[in-house]
């Protein structure tokens, strides 16, 4: 699809020969997940987690379906469907649980590597804009599905994270609480509202994969970037992307779910909040409200707003966590740096390396509990946040003097073959390979 | 357009700023009081059960003496609404057993008369969950001084510390320290409540459960210690909120074996196969006329000698 080097698919099978006339479906799918597409050959690990994600894609989808037959959408039903049918009588019921639980958390942490290794090799940038933002989009589609799917168990965080995020909307004024009404189809959570956090539960996770489909599609026309941020110049800088993505991404692939695997079988609440094993009380507020782990950052920056200026704090907090995802959108044109890696940008790397450090102290913030100092440093800890982005990346992509960029992938991949190239018994570090050679 | 992004992200900046600074003036004007919650609240005591770790199995015998505990006492004010008597299969008692442990058990489970259609009580059979004390939450509140004693059923899994937490807080019942008073003269704990140090807020409804040595005759013979009661419970209440933990263990055994097999041979077949495409590189590379011209090109623009 992408270069002209591209092997076409040239069916061998008769059986297939016969099916690619008719309905070319193996033609798609060779060229773009098998033979017929050239992926660059100097791709690090980082570029594994966009399949990660898919997989975890089709666990959840495949394992929810299974729960849905189980479940029961009702405030009176929901907590024991699920914590005494599915968790006690169904065969394997406690394995379905607790793979889709801990599938979502998953979920969100090769998302997250994905996310972030977009930012660092500027994987946002011409012509890529439009997966970026598709990308984004199935990134907030994924925030909605796991909130309303966190709802269903129907336990004390289930109840109040709903009170808490639907409440969000009654910070806007006039047009605010009767949104919130409407949507949750009442004053509270309540059967209304668990019902349609149900259906849609089940809906978006197809509409994800739908947009998923676009997001790969709109990667396939530039074709993937690399780490050194360097344009493919010709076929020898790329290679097929099956057999030699598809066994770099099926053992990593392997590796990873055993990662999974050790969380859900031997510590499957881990990453869950005790809170959600009490069964939903709408007279009990717990001592702590705090949203599931992959919510934290945004809810730091949320509850850091705590002083009404011109608006109620309540409303720049939620202006603040929406514009903090929205703001993404608008990276391709806010970072105008020719130079895609971070690798070639020694300024940018630093602030990149600061905006993760960032993130992991807000995602802190939003997860403990309220105190002042906890609040003032997540005050920082957000301002930066919004001046990385906003004001930071900016300066930076029209000040900084970025480093040379290798010529083409091929020669960049020989970098390290100086190494490999000499005889045995007489290697020589990487650094004094390239010490040699200058 | 990046002018009016700046804009927005200094607007929030600043505001955020205006938040830490008055807040912390806030915190020096008037620093936060200290709270007798916070300075006398007790981490959990440590508590070795057989289930711990990947590899835990339950102690069967021991958790047929936390059943014990749990039918001769907490069951008098604490439900078990999700566990069915046929789950005690899971303890080792045999169907017979089970059919005279739920047929005995002291509350009934409400059922009709046949003959009237009136309400009336049955006793339990093995497929019935354990019938709750109370037959709901008021009757429950008032037997207890308006306190609701919670369902065990998920409870090691619905408390920070799980069994630990159990077992330190029926055995950390004590008198309210001195110290506490002196330094928090108002957190007396109030009358009908009880003091201890395990408890979020320090001051509990339920009275001590387990009192004296000797409150349960364990059936194998065990001396029935309060601290051994405690642990027992406990136990029990893992088993409550996990009755499918020895399976999940040993299917996550499997699956990590199998997982482990199937990545390190995945890793060794994409190592051969890229073997291939290095040497491939290594060929049309530095042998490439074209590449090394590039090479020095490049080097030369970066003031390296080649």
């Amino acid at each position: 699809m992408s270069f002209k080097w591209a092997k076409p698919y040239e069916p061998k099978n008769p059986f297939m020969r016969w099916m690619d006339e008719r309905l070319p479906l193996p033609r798609l799918a060779y060229g773009a997940i098998g033979g017929g597409y050239p992926v660059p050959r100097n791709l690090n690990y980082f570029w594994n987690f966009g399949v990660l994600a898919g997989i975890f894609l089709t666990i959840q989808i495949v394992s929810g379906i299974v729960l849905a037959m189980h479940y029961y959408a009702t405030t009176g039903g929901a907590f024991q469907s699920v914590n005494q049918l599915i968790m006690r009588d169904v065969n394997a019921g406690w394995l379905l649980r607790y793979a889709h639980m801990n599938g979502a958390s998953f979920f969100f942490i090769v998302t997250y590597i994905h996310i972030f290794r977009g930012l660092y090799y500027g994987s946002y940038k011409a012509p890529r804009e439009l997966v970026w933002m598709l990308g984004l989009v199935i990134y907030l589609l994924m925030m909605a599905t796991a909130f309303m799917g966190y709802v269903l168990p129907w336990g004390q965080m289930s109840y109040w994270g709903a009170q808490v995020i639907t409440g969000f909307f009654s910070a806007f004024p006039l047009v605010g609480e009767p949104l919130r009404v409407w949507l949750l189809g009442g004053y509270a959570p309540d059967q209304a509202a668990l019902t349609r956090f149900f259906s849609l539960h089940y809906l978006l996770p197809f509409v994800i994969a739908a947009v998923v489909i676009l997001h790969i599609w709109a990667l396939h026309i530039p074709g993937s970037g690399n780490p050194t941020g360097v344009d493919v110049k010709d076929e020898r800088d790329t290679l097929p992307f099956h057999p030699f993505y598809t066994a770099k991404d099926g053992w990593f692939a392997a590796a990873f779910l055993l990662l999974y695997a050790l969380v859900t079988y031997f510590a499957p609440n881990y990453l869950g909040h005790p809170d959600n094993y009490i069964e939903a009380n709408p007279l009990a507020t717990p001592a702590h409200i705090v949203p599931e782990w992959y919510f934290w950052p945004f809810y730091a920056i949320l509850r850091s707003f705590t002083v009404d200026f011109i608006l109620p704090a309540k409303l720049w907090g939620v202006l603040a966590m929406f514009g903090s995802i929205l703001l993404l959108f608008f990276l391709p044109w806010i970072d105008r740096s020719p130079v895609r890696s971070g690798s070639y940008r020694p300024v940018f790397k630093r602030f990149f390396w600061l905006l993760v450090a960032d993130v992991l102290i807000l995602g802190y913030i939003g997860g403990a509990e309220i105190n002042a100092w906890r609040v003032a440093v997540g005050q920082i800890a957000a301002a930066y946040y919004f001046l990385h982005f906003l004001v930071i990346l900016p300066l930076v992509s029209s000040f900084e003097t970025p480093l040379p960029l290798p010529s083409s992938i091929s020669e960049s991949v020989l970098h390290g073959e100086a190494e490999e190239a000499a005889p045995m018994g007489q290697k020589k570090s990487r650094r004094g390979a390239t010490a040699t050679a200058a | 357009m990046r002018f009016i992004l700046g804009f927005i992200g200094a607007v929030f900046a600043a505001i955020l700023l205006i938040s830490f600074f008055s807040n912390l003036a806030t915190y020096f004007q008037s620093p936060p009081a200290p709270m007798a919650a916070e300075e006398f609240h007790r981490e959990v005591k440590e508590l070795r059960l057989a289930s711990d770790g990947p590899f835990g199995k339950f102690d069967k015998r021991q958790l047929q003496r936390g059943f014990q505990v749990y039918s001769e006492v907490c069951s008098a004010c604490h439900s078990l609404k999700f566990a069915a008597f046929h789950d005690l299969k899971g303890l080792g008692y045999t169907d017979a057993e089970i059919k005279k442990i739920a047929s005995d058990w002291k509350t009934q489970v409400p059922s009709i008369n046949p003959d009237t259609g009136e309400p009336a009580t049955r006793k339990a059979l093995p497929s019935d969950n354990f019938p709750p004390p109370f037959a709901n939450e008021t009757a429950a509140r008032a037997a207890n001084n308006n306190a609701l004693p919670p369902d065990l059923s998920l409870m090691t899994k619905a408390r920070e510390g799980g069994a630990a937490y159990v077992y330190s807080l029926i055995t950390g019942y004590q008198n309210q320290p001195a110290e506490l008073l002196k330094k928090f003269p108002d957190a007396k704990t109030p009358e009908g409540l009880h003091y201890n140090p395990y408890f979020a807020n320090l001051n509990i409804a339920m009275p001590p459960p387990l009192t004296a040595n000797g409150q349960v005759t364990y059936a194998d013979g065990t001396p029935a210690t309060v601290d051994q009661m405690a642990k027992d419970v406990a136990a029990f209440l893992v088993w409550t909120a996990e009755p499918n933990l020895e399976s999940r263990h040993a299917a996550g055994l499997a699956v990590g074996i199998f997982l482990l097999i199937a990545s390190i041979l995945g890793y060794m077949a994409y190592q051969q196969l890229w073997y291939e495409a290095k040497r491939a590189v290594r060929v049309t590379g530095p042998l490439d006329p074209e590449n090394q011209a590039k090479s020095r090109r490049a080097k030369a623009k970066q003031g390296v000698a080649g």
